[in-house]
């Protein structure tokens, strides 16, 4: 038995019945990393020792016939921009590349103690602001299914890691498709919270209003099963709302009769890969034949997402990026004569292009006369964005979209046509805008390259969005899925 | 988009600029503002903004002193500190 070749429910079961051990789970995925991560570079913190004795807590809970976390021994990654107690915390950048975190994240808390071993922590774009994982200050990590493509971004490091086997599930961040995209990218399922679910308290900011923290998986079960674990309010960050606890795994069932489904005619006619919407109307066709009732709906606003979602995130990434002047934590510049000295140097070599480029964008926005009347504009729009999902979500249960319109591109490209990968969050952008939930399940290979399906549900609703997508997975039978690595 | 106005936005990030990256900010604010400028055919006016999806609803909770992050600990990532306290140069003479 290669035991990293079981899901996350597998490990869980074999563990309680005492068919394998978690110091052995935990050993057999540190061996995996070991083999290939040197190549791969999905982490840029393996944290062996810690891993090792917390599956030994599990066995000796196993042994002493105690009750098992959901977690129980199940290997975890974790996307670097969420703070772990004592474990370096990068956010992939050069200007956090010593921190060392004094407390846990409230995700991580839950992990634990529902008896989950985390085994490192993963690559990311530079504080979570790009598509491919290329800016990170650890160099980028290569996609397991073609190691000459990026994985995309910015949860690279995670939906790679978990693609090849390396961890059962993980954790990353979406803020305008960073859980999606890779997702898709990676032929993995990746599943963005509506804004409010899940506590943000420990995720290193880039964008307030739009951040959220979601899960990862080889299937649909086991990303639900990581969703179930770290979702709730938490006193420690007020955006977490109280909502009622639905037991989204308990709930998940492949029966969809009756569904009401609902297709963009805006997003199906925007520019895209044909081989992507080719998949996605077949998707949508599978869906039918299940006994869901699939029709074409208008979004109006949708075209204007875009600048809506720019004008907020760069607006906010400047914000949350004032902190970091080489005082309190983070990079400090050895040559300086006075303190303005010191914040201009600690910052100008500590933060890389990508995110220096949004910082200024934002501080545009946010001192000119002209673009602080479109910053404000942008939160009116955001209104009229939400109002059409509003309208749409009276009717239908979900909605349907390719999760990027293009496949994995190869590395290196993106500098040369930026436009391309700005591009493939489009159609995740407005969920985060709206605070939607969404999920991407793998719906198919286009030349031997992973194509997503994005199911987008309203918000707190994210029980509709995982039956259709269990419900989806349990029919669709698809080859390719063990290519790559 | 004037050089000017390029350095005037970098003094306020505390950044400092390579002449090769003032020219490509110089084109990308005129790039930015023209791509957001599509915002202009919606009619807003009546619109009331939104800026955060939720907060409303938040239940208040007593005010209790709880234990927070040990001094010692946070001081721990600083890169210089003194008497517990984050250390930099002289800021005034």
């Amino acid at each position: 038995m290669d035991i990293t070749r079981l899901t996350a429910e597998e490990i869980r079961e074999k563990i309680e019945k005492k068919e394998v051990s978690a110091l052995e789970v935990t050993r057999a995925h540190l061996d995996r990393i070991r083999e290939i991560d040197g190549d791969l570079n999905a982490f840029i913190t393996i944290t062996e020792e810690e891993a090792l004795e917390a599956a030994k807590r599990v066995d000796q809970k196993v042994k002493n016939g105690e009750k098992l976390g959901k977690l129980a021994g199940i290997p975890v990654g974790v996307k670097d921009n969420i703070v772990t107690k004592a474990i370096r915390t990068t956010a992939g950048s050069k200007m956090l590349e010593n921190f060392i975190p004094p407390y846990d994240a409230t995700v991580i808390k839950r992990i634990k103690e529902e008896d989950g071993i985390i085994l490192g922590k993963t690559n990311l774009d530079e504080f979570a602001g790009s598509y491919s994982t290329e800016s990170s200050y650890f160099g980028p990590t290569k996609n397991p299914i073609d190691k000459e493509r990026v994985p995309g971004g910015s949860s690279g490091g995670s939906t790679a890691a978990v693609r090849a086997h390396e961890v059962a599930l993980a954790l990353g961040s979406d803020t305008g498709g960073s859980n999606r995209q890779p997702a898709s990218y990676c032929g993995i399922v990746g599943i963005k919270p509506s804004y409010g679910l899940v506590s943000r308290y420990g995720l290193i900011p880039l964008s307030n209003s739009l951040d959220v923290v979601g899960t990862f998986g080889r299937n649909v079960k086991d990303a639900t099963l990581l969703l179930d674990v770290i979702a709730g309010s938490d006193i420690n960050d007020p955006s977490a709302m109280e909502v009622e606890r639905v037991n989204y795994l308990e709930s998940l069932q492949a029966d969809i009769k009756g569904m009401r489904i609902a297709l963009p005619g805006e997003y199906m006619n925007m520019p895209m890969d044909s081989r992507v919407k080719e998949k996605v109307l077949e998707a949508a066709r599978l869906f039918e034949k299940l006994g869901a009732k699939v029709e074409e709906v208008s979004l109006p606003h949708a075209k204007y997402a875009w600048a809506t979602y720019y004008l907020i995130v760069v607006s906010e990434i400047s914000s949350a990026m004032a902190k970091y002047g080489g005082v309190g934590y983070g990079y400090r510049t050895e040559d300086y004569e006075t303190l303005d000295e010191l914040y201009i140097k600690s910052r100008t070599e500590g933060l890389g292009e990508e995110i220096k480029r949004s910082i200024m964008a934002g501080t545009y926005i946010l001192s000119s006369q002209e673009g602080k009347k479109y910053y404000e504009k942008a939160f009116r729009v955001r209104a009229l964005i939400k109002e059409d999902f509003d309208r749409v979500f009276e009717t239908y249960d979900v909605i349907l979209s390719p999760t990027t319109p293009n496949l994995p591109f190869k590395l290196g490209e993106s500098v040369k046509n930026p436009t391309e990968m700005y591009g493939s969050g489009i159609f995740n952008i407005p969920a985060n805008v709206a605070g939607l939930c969404a999920i991407s399940v793998p719906c198919g290979y286009a030349d031997g390259l992973p194509v997503g399906l994005q199911i987008m549900g309203d918000r707190f609703k994210e029980i509709n969005i995982l039956k259709a997508a269990y419900a989806f997975e349990a029919e669709l039978s698809l080859g390719g899925e063990h290519s790559g690595i | 988009m004037t050089r000017e106005e390029v350095l005037q936005v970098a003094d306020m990030c505390k950044l400092s600029l390579s002449e090769e990256e003032i020219n490509i900010f110089m084109g990308m604010f005129t790039g930015v503002m023209e791509q957001v400028k599509e915002l202009d055919e919606l009619d807003t006016e009546n619109v009331e903004p939104l800026y955060f999806l939720n907060i409303k609803d938040k239940p208040y909770r007593e005010d209790v002193v709880e234990e927070s992050l040990d001094r010692e600990e946070v001081l721990k990532n600083a890169p210089e500190e003194e008497y517990g306290y984050f250390k930099v140069k002289k800021v005034m003479e």
